[in-house]
């Protein structure tokens, strides 16, 4: 293909380049909302159905952690929107810095999730043979409020003396929560690898005022992933929490 | 048609805004708001969202064709839920747990309950 500089031959400038690539990514984005919307639509009919035990199955997560990897994630698109300005005013070592402080963030995030996937292994929450929501150690927000832990306690025993298939419907909360969090985590793994390639290109100096589309349509897509979590991040860790 | 440079006063803004909000929900969520709980949630979560893509992703300086096509995402994520859950909240057989034949897996005796 006939290539002038980044300017590929089917354009006639970089600016209608430029506008077909973010017009791509966007088209892209749209299946993107699609497919995790079908997640969200699937899990909106089950909370609505078996509330109970995705009200338990809610209370189990750390809302530290996940309050706290909501932080790193705007925060990691902050860099990205930081980079894309660096790479529009020129100043082609704040782009290396800012991409590379997204990565970090990114990877922060990530390092999070295993944490708390780990403590799901650990406390039977996982879906399958061992799951038992009861066996919880408690809910992690009642910390040493012994008073808090007691209400908690006894909130989980009526619930399973009403409803002894609890245990079925709380399988399906973290089948749910393993998804979607799980999709979200592969998108931010995908992210990250974007992110490595686009720290060679501006380590090259490839990003100027005049061509810094791949930062652009990288941050679209980033910000994208961060859309999700701000969704997800209310409907998987804050059902029933108040008393 | 010259590319719109946003500031970074802008962006800092936006992520102060974003920040208040993921304050103000999990604030709420301790709050007991009945089935206000979760519209609250949903409408913050959405504002922050809306925030995300007119700024951070630069859809108010997009071209009217990219704009179309973002109004474009939501308009048919709406139908989805929308056609979706009108069909599953009138049936009203499924919403009292444990009495749906649904509820039990055909499999059930393989789990220990």
């Amino acid at each position: 293909m006939h290539r002038t500089g980044e300017l590929y031959g089917q354009f006639q400038t970089l600016e209608q380049q430029k506008e077909s690539a973010t017009l791509g990514m966007w088209i892209f984005l749209v299946t993107e909302v699609l497919f995790f919307g079908g997640l969200f639509l699937t899990y909106t009919i089950n909370r609505r159905t078996f509330s109970t035990a995705f009200g338990i199955g809610s209370n189990t997560l750390d809302i530290t952690l996940g309050a706290g990897n909501t932080v790193v994630l705007i925060m990691s698109s902050l860099t990205m929107a930081m980079a894309v300005w660096s790479a529009q005013v020129g100043k082609k070592k704040l782009v290396c810095i800012f991409l590379i402080a997204t990565l970090g963030l990114g990877t922060v995030f990530l390092g999070v999730k295993a944490i708390e996937y780990k403590q799901k292994f650990d406390h039977h929450l996982i879906p399958g043979r061992s799951f038992d929501m009861k066996y919880h150690p408690a809910n992690p927000m009642a910390g040493d409020d012994l008073k808090e832990l007691a209400l908690e306690k006894k909130e989980v025993d009526e619930a399973f003396a009403v409803d002894p298939d609890i245990n079925f419907h709380g399988q399906l909360y973290f089948s749910l929560y393993f998804g979607m969090t799980g999709l979200h985590a592969l998108h931010m793994i995908v992210g990250a690898g974007l992110l490595l390639w686009l720290i060679k290109g501006s380590f090259a100096g490839r990003f100027t005022p005049q061509y810094n589309t791949p930062v652009e349509v990288v941050g679209l897509y980033w910000h994208f992933v961060d859309i999700v979590w701000i969704y997800l991040f209310p409907l998987l860790y804050l059902i029933h929490r108040h008393r | 048609m010259s590319e719109h440079i946003v500031s970074p006063k802008i962006y800092i803004a936006i992520f102060a805004a974003l920040m208040l909000g993921t304050g103000i929900t999990v604030w709420a969520a301790f709050q007991n708001f009945h089935q206000f709980n979760i519209v609250i949630a949903l409408v913050i979560a959405t504002i922050k969202a809306t925030l995300v893509v007119l700024y951070f992703m630069h859809a108010r300086y997009s071209s009217k064709r990219t704009q179309l096509v973002i109004v474009c995402s939501v308009f048919w994520l709406a139908i989805m839920l929308a056609l979706t859950l009108t069909d599953y909240t009138t049936r009203s057989h499924e919403t009292q747990p444990g009495v749906s034949h649904l509820a039990r897996p055909a499999a059930s005796h393989l789990f220990r309950v």
